[in-house]
């Protein structure tokens, strides 16, 4: 049984329809994310598990039983809430105890695990500072040694790491992997930024408009995107238009306007003559010399656009032919080279006739 | 060195005038009143002269504050005063705390039109609005008691109450109920645990304008009062346009200002303790 089962949920405001008949499983020990652009309904759901919202349709049930009539305070989940809202008038201490006070536990335990909490997220000596003396990061641990702290059954974060520069988050990012793992409690994560996603997610469920779009792990979002929006929104993608001249359950045929034919995977939906775009990864082309033979069939010619070097690596913008732009990451791995190839020059984009998803439109 | 120089120049050009002018109407009369309490009444009211004519009172004198310790219905007014003070001030606390959460938490379009209801009354003029409670509490038989002094009392200083605690509570920020409710709390719990303390400041404030001027007051227990219910006020005002003893009305003036000085002090004492323990 799953530890949560979110059954055909809908939320309205007014004419806006927040959630739209949404499903889904969490199970036990798992960290699952919910990604998706902002006023995709994410965080409403989110709100929906904690109790602050509630249905409109449909039912949420946690360990096999329904928490229609459970206010927030009897829901065994906590939430580590996007601004912290830590409690500026108590102490470290104090806030990370105030659950275990709430929830009416003699003062030995309380002090006993008040310490504890304040261990696993390394804040042993804070205990008596006030959230308005700490960095963000610090009170971003607090507010994860709060909500921990009584061991829920199921923890929600809403984007806890949205207020933190690039450096701590990603500190952050690996902290909350290590946290996870070791006190075993389900996370239930809402971000918009798909590489914190990547990062940190068992499963990641990605939203649009209110409803599921795709639920997979992330490594089979990345490689398998359902349709464009997925395949756009998770990391970079080349969208090439093309047309099946062939369906084989061995792969395909696809005829691009006026460059001529590649080799695809085979789709399951894909038919002869249906229009729809080979999605490829930046990573997944590879760049050479126009005069460079080369052993991938998938190949056109091609002229240097636009360069952007980010240090490990390079990305290349290839205009093809018929004005199609097309992506390709090369790595920097010689040293103090920033480009092998300028601007204007010739080059050839070719990738494996195995690479790339075609998306039916 | 320029830049911070001319930054106390506009430091000073800012706070120079109200500093001068309470330097020249507020400590400058107050010296004045210390002074005139210690000399004697003039034969006809005011002041005797600071040089003692032959066969007449004058100079200086400690009389006025030997008869204010010495006799114990000084301190039994004052008593009483205090605590006519902190009984309006109690019941304005508990009818204006539910009214202020109310408006911090109504939607913010409406906030703006339910202080404007709040500060309403101060467009009709105290002693009408004292003179109408007369009117209302007369044929109740409730005139002329100490009731009807904490009705009045409570009625005119409502508003000071709730606008300072309003303007707290408007500040707090709602993720903190989410939170406490998350972690746990109940509706109880989240309110004395969360809103109430972090709204102390609004009741520290609110208080005090409640509390002080109350103390003072001596136009309501002189209205809606009985004999009993004499104040400081009173005793100070009968005293300068009574019995024309302005240096007796000087002397409970200086006292009146010392116990309102005491009060703050020892609160601020409190309230700096209850935070570092909090």
């Amino acid at each position: 049984m799953p530890l949560l089962e979110i059954r055909n949920v809908t939320r309205r405001f007014g004419a806006l329809t927040a959630i739209d008949n949404v499903t889904l499983a969490i199970e036990a020990g798992e960290f699952f994310t919910l990604l998706g652009p902002s006023g995709c309904g994410k965080t409403t759901l989110l709100r929906m598990i904690a109790g602050f919202d509630a249905p409109d349709a449909g039912s949420i049930w946690l360990d096999g039983r329904d928490l229609a009539d459970k206010p927030p305070e009897q829901r065994p989940v906590h939430t580590v809430f996007q601004s912290y809202a830590l409690f500026p008038h108590m102490s470290v201490a104090r806030n990370v105890a105030f659950p275990l006070q709430m929830a009416k536990k003699p003062p030995g335990e309380i002090a006993e695990k008040v310490k504890q909490a304040l261990s696993e997220v390394h804040l042993e000596d804070k205990g008596a500072s006030y959230p308005h003396e700490l960095s963000g990061g610090q009170k971003q641990r607090v507010a994860l040694a709060r909500a921990l702290v009584t061991r829920p059954r199921m923890l929600l974060l809403d984007e806890p790491l949205g207020a933190l520069d690039a450096k701590l988050r990603e500190q952050m990012e690996i902290e909350l992997i290590s946290l996870q793992r070791d006190v075993g409690i389900t996370f239930v994560f809402v971000t918009h930024a798909q590489p914190e996603a990547l990062a940190l997610s068992h499963r990641i469920a990605v939203m649009r408009d209110g409803r599921v779009e795709q639920m997979d792990t992330p490594s089979r979002l990345y490689g398998f995107p359902a349709n464009r929006f997925v395949a756009d929104f998770i990391g970079n993608c080349n969208m090439l238009p093309a047309t099946v001249s062939e369906a084989t359950p061995h792969g395909l045929r696809l005829a691009v306007r006026a460059l001529g034919e590649v080799a695809a995977p085979p789709a399951e939906r894909a038919r002869s003559g249906q229009q729809g775009v080979l999605a490829l990864r930046p990573e997944q082309v590879h760049i050479v010399a126009a005069n460079t033979a080369h052993e991938l069939k998938n190949h056109f010619a091609g002229r240097v656009r636009d360069f952007l070097y980010i240090g490990d690596v390079t990305t290349y913008v290839v205009e093809l032919k018929n004005g199609t732009r097309i992506e390709a990451l090369l790595a920097n791995s010689a040293p103090g080279r920033a480009r092998f190839f300028e601007v204007d020059e010739p080059v050839k984009v070719a990738w494996r006739h195995d690479a790339g998803v075609f998306l039916v439109d | 060195m320029a830049v911070p120089r001319a930054e106390r120049l506009t430091k000073w050009l800012i706070a120079g005038p109200p500093l001068a002018f309470l330097l020249a109407f507020f400590l400058l009369p107050s010296l004045i009143m210390a002074l005139a309490s210690l000399r004697y009444p003039g034969e006809f009211g005011g002041l005797a002269p600071l040089a003692a004519r032959a066969g007449e009172e004058g100079g200086l004198t400690l009389e006025n504050y030997v008869l204010f310790f010495g006799d114990w219905i000084y301190a039994q007014i004052f008593a009483k005063s205090l605590g006519i003070a902190a009984l309006t001030t109690f019941v304005c606390l508990v009818m204006a705390y539910p009214l202020a959460l109310l408006i911090a938490r109504s939607p913010k379009k409406r906030r703006d039109f339910m202080v404007l209801l709040v500060i309403l009354p101060f467009a009709s003029n105290f002693l009408v609005r004292v003179y109408a409670w007369m009117i209302i509490l007369g044929p109740m038989d409730l005139l002329f008691t100490r009731f009807a002094v904490i009705v009045g009392m409570v009625y005119v200083h409502l508003p000071f109450m709730i606008l300072p605690l309003y303007t707290n509570l408007e500040k707090h920020d709602p993720a903190l109920l989410d939170a406490a409710q998350d972690l746990g709390a109940n509706a109880w719990h989240t309110f004395w645990r969360v809103t109430f303390p972090l709204s102390l400041p609004g009741v520290f404030s609110g208080s005090a304008l409640v509390f002080i001027p109350v103390l003072g007051m001596f136009a309501i227990p002189e209205l809606l009062g009985g004999k009993g219910d004499w104040m400081v006020g009173n005793m100070i005002k009968e005293a300068f346009l009574g019995t024309r003893d302005w240096p007796f009305g000087s002397m409970l003036s200086l006292m009146l200002t010392l116990a309102v000085l005491a009060i703050a002090g020892a609160a601020a004492l409190f309230a700096r303790r209850g935070a570092r323990d909090a």
